[in-house]
């Protein structure tokens, strides 16, 4: 009997969220929020601290397992329920890559090594379980020469290439949010999932980040689900914009469409506090162009979830 | 009012160490008092208990002037301590590391060893140890220096490996050759059935449980009487021959002897410099894996998760078998180790398993600095030398052991070598510029 919940995919999405809810005891987290991202498409999610962004994550990448929903993959023709599988699988056959608001290279090891660690699975079959590795066959030097290659390729992408042979923890803050996303890259994913990008980055390095990010959705054929603060960042490169605040998704849209959205206005402002505000705020606010619509690049107040 | 602050500052400071040297010393008194301050004296007709307080005086002077020197010492060069300690990051004898040169030169001394002039019996047996502590801490390293899994519990597996061989040859008349596949495979079964209880748990909780494991092993083996001899052991584990020719002045009709085999006259030191060459052997292909499986992406995958479990499994990483792996291939090497001390020894029974064993083995791994082939290779043989030419020191040798220790510590707490040499480079390192 076909499981019901493998119906179709509607075509040109790679991903659906249907009624994630996420409790915690008492709380809810994410409440009933549906959604879908489009492939080879930036979908952002916005919303303020504590509005559930990363629950939406930690639930789609298997750190949490959600209460009810339905999170569906789709992937060359098959669709992975991402709800049912165990948490390294998402990643290792669904093929969804992620990375963390605080960021978590491996300190110790080097860039490169990190890069190698990221293709484990490709390489972990090529040295036949390691069995064939410790021979020193030739099809896995040749595995490990093509997984240098592509980490190679990745470095000079990000500008790292120099760096290759350093401790990953001893780089620049903007240094390690670059790495952290070419070594989610080097997985060889079909959706990217960025938490917070930005967070922490100079106005030069957002714009870098803003490039990247375009070049891994227009070149890598890769699907980018992004959380952001910054709005020159969302604004500017998002498809899609899903708005979330107490765990509900209040508007979802285009980049225009919810930047003018009332709710969305109210969620980050609150009603009373709008009138006084200085009016040239409340001008960006309602001005069409990439202007920041809430407190822009707030650093994240509280961190809700990275735990298990 | 500035007139008396400015000359304060200096007195102040060494009011400070004199303070934290008299804390120390109060403590040293505490337990110099009960453990020092009597003895038992042999009078006519039994014993009785003599005070003898001038011990106690001598210590605590000893630990009061200790802690202030080493206070004062860290005050005027506050450079040499912790983490701002030189370690070199390369350096160079030619194209080659320092680290890979003294490796080989020390590889070289010990195939030499047995036919330097100063080898007596003494040394030889002395350097079989400190080989088998060699191999059990390139063992362990591979669980709590790469995988970064804390193990208690190590000697376990030691005591699998030693129990299975001497069973397998007093029932099965298996020969040391023949048994010590089996023993490995049975230590990493074991390895494997403690790593699936502590799947999920990380550093105080990890060590807590596996300390309780290796525990659990040495009582299974103190009461199983009937299976393994309880607390009487197992004796007459048959000595090691060399593949088949036994080191007997006198084999028994239609068995060749070593001595005959190669037409040499009989040697008692023959059995001894064929243990030392097998022990040799053993530790250097433990060596060998773990340098070759660190390049490989299965010992990148034990060290990102040493670094960070919850990336790992952001990237696909399947933790459970890679921790498990780790777990049943570092009892493995342990399993290798225990079966030729059973058969070195002749003799084994659960007192050679304590406690005291794992711990020497994880202070081997932790005071050669997490991770460094050679940094084991000098902690071992210095955890063992010491004790053994301290014996000078009669009563006193576990306390300059441990006086010992604590000096390394201070000077090095990254460990003895502390650089960590990345699996692999994009470029190859210009050592000359460094």
């Amino acid at each position: 009997m076909k499981d019901p919940a493998l119906r179709p995919p509607p075509p040109g999405f790679i991903l659906e969220v249907e009624h994630l809810t996420m409790r915690f005891g008492g709380l809810v987290a994410v409440d009933d929020v549906s959604f879908a991202a489009r492939d080879r498409a930036i979908t952002a999610i916005i919303g303020p601290n504590g509005a559930g962004k990363t629950t939406v994550f930690n639930c789609l990448t298997g750190f949490y397992k959600p209460t009810v929903g339905r999170l569906a993959l789709h992937k060359d023709g098959r669709t992975w329920l991402l709800e049912r599988m165990e948490g390294f699988r998402i990643a290792q056959q669904a093929g969804v890559a992620r990375t963390f608001q605080n960021i978590r290279l491996f300190p110790k090891m080097s860039v490169l090594e990190n890069l190698m660690v990221a293709q484990h699975n490709r390489l972990m079959r090529a040295s036949g379980w390691t069995i064939k590795g410790l021979l020193g066959l030739p099809q896995y030097r040749a595995a490990e020469r093509e997984a240098i290659d592509f980490a190679r390729f990745w470095l000079d992408r990000i500008g790292l290439i120099d760096k290759a042979d350093w401790d990953a923890g001893s780089l620049a803050y903007g240094d390690q949010r670059r790495l952290e996303i070419a070594r989610a890259m080097c997985t060889r994913p079909v959706l990217l999932c960025l938490d917070e990008p930005a967070a922490g980055l100079n106005p030069r390095e957002s714009a870098e980040l803003n490039e990247l990010l375009c070049y891994i959705r227009d070149e890598m054929n890769t699907a980018v689900l992004l959380i952001e603060h910054d709005m020159s960042v969302v604004m500017e490169i998002s498809d899609h914009i899903v708005v979330l605040d107490y765990g509900r998704k209040i508007a979802e849209g285009s980049p225009v469409q919810v930047r003018n959205d009332p709710a969305v206005i109210r969620a980050y402002l609150g009603e009373e506090e709008r009138e006084e505000l200085p009016p040239e705020i409340v001008a960006d606010l309602t001005a069409p162009g990439p202007a920041a619509i809430g407190p822009g690049a707030v650093a994240p107040v509280r961190d809700e979830g990275e735990r298990q | 009012m500035a007139t008396t602050v400015i000359p304060a500052a200096r007195p102040t400071f060494l009011a400070a160490a004199i303070r934290e040297a008299a804390l120390a010393g109060a403590v040293a008194f505490l337990l110099a008092f009960p453990l020092l301050g009597f003895a038992l004296v042999d009078i006519p007709g039994g014993i009785t208990v003599a005070p003898r307080f001038d011990w106690v005086v001598i210590a605590t002077v000893a630990v009061f002037v200790g802690r202030f020197l080493l206070v004062l010492w860290r005050h005027l060069r506050p450079e040499s301590f912790g983490q701002v300690f030189r370690v070199p990051k390369i350096t160079a004898i030619g194209p080659f590391a320092v680290n890979d040169v003294i490796g080989w030169l020390l590889a070289a001394f010990a195939m030499v060893l047995p036919f330097l002039p100063i080898a007596d019996r003494y040394i030889i047996d002395i350097a079989i140890s400190v080989l088998i502590y060699v191999m059990l801490g390139w063992g362990l390293n591979i669980v709590v220096g790469l995988a970064g899994l804390l193990d208690l519990g190590y000697v376990a597996f030691y005591a699998v490996g030693a129990y299975s061989f001497a069973l397998l040859a007093i029932h099965f008349d298996f020969s040391f050759w023949q048994a010590l596949p089996l023993a490995g495979v049975f230590a990493a079964a074991f390895g494997v059935l403690l790593g699936f209880p502590v799947l999920r748990l990380r550093g105080d909780y990890l060590a807590i449980v596996t300390l309780g494991f290796g525990e659990i092993i040495r009582l299974v083996l103190l009461n199983w009487n009937s299976f393994t001899g309880g607390p009487n052991g197992i004796s007459q584990i048959p000595r090691p021959s060399f593949f088949g020719f036994p080191f007997t002045r006198t084999p028994p009709e239609g068995v060749t002897a070593f001595h005959q085999l190669f037409g040499v006259d009989f040697n008692f030191m023959h059995r001894t410099y064929f243990l030392y060459y097998v022990i040799l052997g053993l530790a250097l292909i433990t060596n060998l894996f773990s340098m070759r499986v660190r390049r490989l992406p299965l010992g990148r995958a034990w060290e990102a998760l040493r670094e960070d479990e919850i990336a790992c499994r952001a990237l696909g990483i399947n933790p459970t078998n890679t921790k498990l792996s780790a777990f049943a291939i570092g009892a493995m090497f342990g399993g290798f180790a225990g079966s030729f001390f059973a058969t070195r020894q002749g003799f084994i029974s659960p007192e050679s398993f304590t406690f005291i064993e794992s711990a020497i083995i994880l202070a081997i791994v932790v005071l050669g600095g997490m991770g460094s082939q050679l940094g084991i290779v000098v902690a071992a043989a210095f955890l063992i030398l010491v004790p053994e030419f301290g014996r000078d020191f009669a009563q006193f040798r576990m306390l300059v052991f441990g006086a010992a220790m604590v000096l390394v510590m201070i000077w090095r707490p990254q460990g003895l070598v502390a650089h960590r040499e990345p699996s692999i480079r994009l470029k190859p390192v210009d050592r000359r510029a460094a």
